[in-house]
C-alpha cells in the first residue's frame, strides 16, 4: 500500500481505479480516461494533486536565495499571488525538477514541486539554502486540488467561502490568493482555464464532494497525461530529467538570461550552448498513419539523423495520436517513427496542439 | 465484477475463444483485459489468409494507456477479422465477448480443451491476480 491523499476515500466512492504513481495510491480514472479527458475540454473537471509537495521558504534573503536556485527570475513577481514557471538546474544545466514559485511577500515563497522528486529536491533545496538562512518548510499537511475546464471557475466558486468569491473570480491567469484556509491559484496543467487549490488535508473532502455535487467530472491520472499531452506541457522524468538541459526540452522561455550578473545554478553549463546550432530540437510530432506514439519510440530523420519520442500517447480532442520529441538539429517538417518494425509517417507540427478546447494544427489531415 | 459466459474457453492471456458451428473459432480478449488497459485507441489486426501459431502474436490492441500484444489461443489460419475495429475500437470496451470480436480463425488442430481454461478456472485465474 503506498501513501493516500485525504481524498483517498472520495476516489474509492466514485469506483476509481487505484494505481501506484511515486509511492502514492493514486486515481487512474474513474472508467473512461477519455470521457474525463472530454469534460475538461468541454466543461470541467477535478483532479486530485495532493501528492505534489509543497514547499514554503521564508526569511530575508529568500529573494536572493531563489534568484539562484531556479533559471527564471523571481524578480519578475512583483504582486502578491504573483506565479512563475521555472527549472531547478544542476550545476552541468540539467533540470533537477521544475515547478511553480508563488510570491507571498519579501520574505515569504510558495514552491509547488513534483512528487516522484520529492526527496532529492527538498535535499538539494535545503543545501543550497543554508548559506542564506532560509527557512525550508514542507506543507504536507495541505491537499491540492486542480479544477480545470471552460467552466471549472465559475462551478468552482460556488464551493469556496462567498465573501472570496468576486476576488478569486477576478484573478488573473498565473495568479493566486489565500481565501480563508485556501490557496486558490489561476493555473493548471491541462491548456484549459481553471484554479489550483491548496487546502488543510481536513477541508479536501468537503471541497471535493462539492465540485462534484455541482457537476465537475471527477479525472484521474490519466487524462490528466493526454490532457497536458495535447497542451505539450512537459512531464518531469520523461520530457527532461538531469541530463537534459531546458534548451533541448522546449524550455529556453523559462530560463532569464537577463540580468547578466544573475549566476543561477547551471548558469555556466546552459550559456555555452545558449547559441550553439546543434541543439536537439523539441518538437511536437503528429501521427499521419494509423496507431498510436509511445514514449522512447525512435524518430527517424531522413538524411539528418535520428532522435526519440519523450510523451508518446492519442489525443481524444483530435482523435489522432500526438507526441513530444527530441531530434537532431536541422530544418525539416516531416519524419519517420518506428513502431513495432514499421516506419509510421509524421509531420513536425507547432505546439500546442490544443489549448482552450481548439485543436491548434491547422489542417490535421486524413489518416493515410 | 466481470460477467463471464458460459460458452466460451479463456485463456491465462486474457484472450476467449468460442467454438462456431462451422467448425471455425471466433476470438477476442476478455472484459477483464479490456477494464484492465482502458479506453482502446487503435487495433492492429492480422492479415485474412495469415498463418498463425498458438502462443504468437497475432494482433496488438493500443488503449489510451499502452500496447497490448494479443497471442493466438490456438494455431491456425485467419479467415476474418473485425474491421469496424479500425474505426471503432472501443467496440473492445463496451462489448468484449460480442460486437468487440477480434479474429475468426480454422484451426489446423483440434481444440485442446484442458489447456484452456473454463469460465470457472478464468474467474479463479483473475481473483487471483492484483487488479
Amino acid at each position: 500500500m503506498g501513501s493516500r491523499t485525504p481524498l483517498f476515500d472520495q476516489h474509492i466512492e466514485s469506483n476509481a481505479r487505484i494505481v501506484d504513481f511515486g509511492g502514492w495510491d493514486m486515481p487512474l480514472h474513474y472508467g473512461s480516461q477519455k470521457e474525463e479527458h472530454h469534460a475538461v475540454r468541454a466543461r470541467a473537471g477535478v483532479f486530485d494533486v495532493s501528492h505534489m509537495t509543497i514547499v514554503d521558504l521564508s526569511g530575508e534573503r529568500v529573494r536572493d536565495f531563489l534568484q539562484t536556485l531556479v533559471a527564471n527570475d523571481v524578480a519578475k513577481l512583483k504582486d502578491y499571488g504573483k506565479a512563475l514557471y521555472t527549472c531547478m538546474l544542476n550545476a552541468d544545466g540539467g533540470v533537477i525538477d521544475d515547478l511553480i514559485i508563488y510570491y507571498l511577500s519579501e520574505t515569504d515563497y510558495r514552491l509547488i514541486v513534483n512528487a516522484a522528486t520529492r526527496d532529492k529536491d527538498l535535499a538539494w533545496i535545503r543545501k543550497q539554502a543554508a548559506p542564506y538562512d532560509v527557512a525550508v518548510n514542507e506543507r504536507a499537511e495541505l491537499g491540492m486540488v486542480a479544477v480545470q475546464g471552460p467552466k471549472a471557475r465559475e462551478l468552482a466558486a460556488g464551493c469556496i467561502g462567498a465573501e472570496y468569491r468576486d476576488a478569486a473570480l477576478a484573478l488573473k491567469p498565473f495568479n493566486g490568493m489565500q481565501a480563508g484556509t485556501l490557496f486558490i491559484a489561476r493555473t493548471g496543467y491541462t491548456g484549459e482555464d481553471g484554479w489550483e487549490i491548496c487546502m488543510p488535508a481536513e477541508d479536501a473532502p468537503k471541497v471535493w464532494d462539492c465540485l462534484l455535487a455541482v457537476g465537475v467530472v471527477p479525472c484521474g491520472l490519466g487524462a490528466r497525461d493526454t490532457l497536458r499531452l495535447e497542451a505539450a506541457m512537459n512531464l518531469y522524468g520523461t520530457d527532461m530529467d538531469e541530463t537534459v538541459s531546458p534548451l533541448e526540452a522546449g524550455l529556453s522561455w523559462t530560463i532569464a538570461w537577463e540580468p547578466s550578473s544573475r549566476k543561477f545554478i547551471g548558469r555556466g553549463a546552459i550559456e555555452a550552448q545558449r547559441n550553439a546550432a546543434d541543439n536537439q530540437r523539441f518538437v511536437g510530432l503528429l501521427l499521419e498513419d494509423r496507431g498510436v506514439l509511445r514514449n522512447h519510440q525512435k524518430v527517424v530523420v531522413e538524411g539528418i539523423g535520428e532522435g526519440e519520442i519523450t510523451s508518446g500517447g492519442f489525443s481524444p480532442t483530435i482523435d489522432r495520436s500526438i507526441g513530444l520529441a527530441r531530434l537532431p538539429a536541422g530544418d525539416y517538417d516531416r519524419a519517420k517513427v518506428e513502431v513495432r518494425g514499421k516506419l509510421l509517417n509524421v509531420r513536425v507540427v507547432k505546439t500546442p496542439f490544443v489549448r482552450n478546447g481548439e485543436i491548434q494544427i491547422e489542417p490535421v489531415g486524413e489518416i493515410q | 465484477m466481470s460477467e463471464l459466459p458460459g460458452e466460451l474457453l479463456y485463456t491465462r492471456d486474457h484472450e476467449w475463444l468460442r467454438r462456431e458451428d462451422d467448425g471455425s473459432v471466433t476470438v477476442g480478449i476478455t472484459d477483464h483485459a479490456q477494464s484492465a488497459l482502458g479506453d482502446l485507441v487503435y487495433v492492429e489486426l492480422p492479415d485474412v489468409g495469415q498463418e498463425v501459431s498458438e502462443a504468437g502474436e497475432m494482433a496488438v490492441v493500443e488503449s489510451v494507456k499502452a500496447a497490448s500484444d494479443v497471442y493466438a489461443p490456438i494455431s491456425g489460419e485467419i479467415l476474418a477479422v473485425n474491421e469496424e475495429l479500425a474505426d471503432d475500437p472501443e467496440k473492445i470496451n463496451s462489448d468484449p465477448y460480442g460486437d468487440g470480436w477480434i479474429v475468426r480463425m480454422n484451426p489446423s488442430d483440434s481444440i485442446d480443451e484442458d489447456a484452456m481454461l473454463s469460465p470457472d478456472d478464468y474467474q479463479e485465474f483473475i481473483d487471483g491476480l492484483d487488479d
